[in-house]
């Protein structure tokens, strides 16, 4: 079975990597937030401008998985190909986990003009090792998203899935406190920020960066949400027969 | 003989439109077999069906003599794709090292190639192949995994005829070596060719399973041809064609319609009677059903979405 997840990994990364600008295009975002909100705003105070960094980095993580794997997914479900793929003896999981793997690298290389730009133009400061603990805390804190992403590609028809999974992903970075602490938001966002997953992952990767502790309401909630998400997500996979037109 | 693929009572609906209608068939071990049908008949949802693509709405579908839906069943079948949805940018043996992992007893990568003339092509990227390179490319695929079984549909569609000949000659020596083939085609002459057994679809119903011969017995369809000016109204002609100053005409009933020719007066040369293709056969099997029954255009719809 590891053997096949490693393919499937493969397989996708391959075809990432032949199309080059996605991996532009994954980095941008998080980039410009960064020069955007960031570095007018947060750049003098040094745990400030760390967790904003943070903050960014989840950013365009949500980014990747919600928007990117429900459009992908959706998309290849309408390719000829993607029949013959379900034909193959293999369940689900190594075709989750593939794309769970490829998003994550995605991830990772879309985080690095981040650090560049926090560490040039702002106080941010940080550790090998919790540089390290960060970028392994964003890709844990990345799965619910990349669930979700999975069950709305398998669930909708990709112009659908374009617009709910953007529709989806303000109101999470907003409510998780990702653009603006959430300590200075609205009451009602307060209380509703810990039930969101964006906040439990954010927490994690704040608590992971600059060691503060982690709202733990929030992280109870992150585990819960990758739970379901991972359950609707197989539940999706299995009743999916391509696109119909009845 | 052990049933390889078995279809029980299966009908199969989207939304209201009936695609299969309680489909018995067994496919046993060592069978070679053609499935004809005009388009949005219920080929491809049979095929669907049994490499687990789509659920039966009712009626039962087993491989291998468990679920199709099963992974472990799916190991002993190979399929072919659509080569028009293959991956553009990965390269040929990528593909098909990518297809054989799934796999425990698989083809070495470049013997796969080589079978199907594709060994030069292993580093292109599939983007740059022509339709024909692409069509065995998607054959190739069906037999990476060792299969006992495979499922080809339309296998040499767009394919020029030394080609054709080079994949009938790899499907025939699959088939002498025990492999079991089901396959669909627009080409008779394939169907002709590589199959013992018919099985003719329409309407979501099997119409005939027999032997090709039997196929083209059942319908007793014979082809008159003869060398004549316009011909008066003849009785159970089912079709006309004039070919090479010749007038073919096919019937049910050849000895009525000779007696109504020479009845008629008419001056005609050259008689000549003889048993049709399985194409004729085929025609005047779904015709009979046309004219009872309309094809709907939403079948023909759910055809494009539901192609292996």
């Amino acid at each position: 079975m590891s053997s096949l997840i490693l393919t499937h990994t493969r397989y996708q990364m391959l075809e990432q990597m032949r199309i080059p600008i996605s991996w532009v295009a994954s980095a941008f975002f998080p980039a410009a937030s960064m020069l955007a909100f960031v570095v007018p705003f947060a750049a003098a105070d040094p745990v400030a401008a760390t967790r904003a960094t943070g903050s960014m980095m989840m950013i365009g993580a949500i980014s990747a998985a919600l928007i990117g794997l429900s459009i992908t997914v959706s998309q290849d479900r309408e390719q000829p190909w993607n029949h013959y793929l379900r034909t193959l003896p293999a369940g689900p999981l190594p075709r989750f986990a593939g794309r769970i793997f490829t998003s994550m690298a995605i991830m990772a290389v879309a985080v690095i003009p981040v650090l560049v730009i926090a560490a040039l133009f702002t106080e941010a400061a940080i550790t090998w090792p919790r540089l390290l603990l960060g970028i392994g805390a964003l890709l844990a804190g990345s799965v619910p998203f990349m669930l979700i992403g999975l069950f709305l590609g398998f669930t909708l028809p990709s112009k659908a899935a374009i617009a709910v999974s953007q529709l989806l992903f303000f109101p999470m970075c907003i409510l998780g406190g990702l653009f603006l602490p959430p300590q200075i938001m609205p009451d009602f966002v307060q209380a509703l920020s810990p039930y969101v997953p964006s906040r439990g992952a954010v927490e994690l990767v704040w608590s992971a960066t600059t060691g503060s502790a982690a709202d733990p309401a929030g992280l109870v909630m992150l585990a819960v949400w990758t739970v379901a998400a991972g359950v609707a997500a197989v539940w999706a996979y299995r009743r999916d027969e391509g696109r119909r037109f009845a | 003989m052990a049933v390889l693929a078995r279809s029980a009572e299966v009908t199969r609906r989207y939304g209201d439109v009936v695609a299969l209608d309680r489909v018995s068939l067994d496919i046993r071990a060592g069978e070679l077999v053609g499935l004809l049908g005009p388009n949005g008949a219920g080929k491809s949802t049979l095929i669907n069906l049994f490499v687990g693509l789509r659920r039966p709405t009712s009626g039962t579908v087993e491989l291998f003599g468990g679920s199709p839906r099963d992974p472990l069943i799916r190991r002993h079948v190979g399929v072919t794709p659509q080569e028009t949805g293959l991956p553009e940018v990965l390269r040929v043996a990528e593909i098909v090292d990518f297809v054989s992992a799934h796999f425990p007893d698989r083809v070495a990568t470049p013997e796969l190639l080589d079978r199907f003339g594709l060994g030069d092509l292993a580093k292109r990227q599939v983007g740059g192949l022509s339709g024909g390179q692409r069509r065995r490319l998607a054959v190739a695929l069906a037999f990476a995994g060792r299969p006992k079984m495979v499922f080809l549909d339309e296998p040499t569609t767009g394919l020029d005829v030394e080609a054709r000949r080079t994949l009938w000659d790899g499907v025939r020596s699959f088939h002498e070596e025990g492999g079991t083939v089901l396959l669909t085609s627009h080409y008779l002459e394939e169907i002709e060719a590589l199959a013992q057994r018919v099985v003719v679809v329409g309407h979501g119903r099997v119409l005939a399973d027999d032997t090709v011969q039997a196929v083209r017995d059942v319908v007793g369809v014979r082809r008159v041809s003869l060398v004549a000016g316009t011909l008066p109204e003849l009785p159970g002609v089912l079709g006309v064609e004039h070919a090479d100053g010749r007038t073919h005409l096919v019937t049910t009933d050849p000895d009525r319609l000779v007696v109504e020719l020479v009845r008629s007066g008419t001056p005609f040369s050259g008689l000549e009677i003889r048993p049709t293709t399985l194409e004729e056969a085929f025609l005047a099997i779904t015709s009979q059903e046309t004219t009872s029954k309309e094809t709907t255009s939403e079948e023909t719809t759910s055809k494009e979405s539901t192609h292996v």
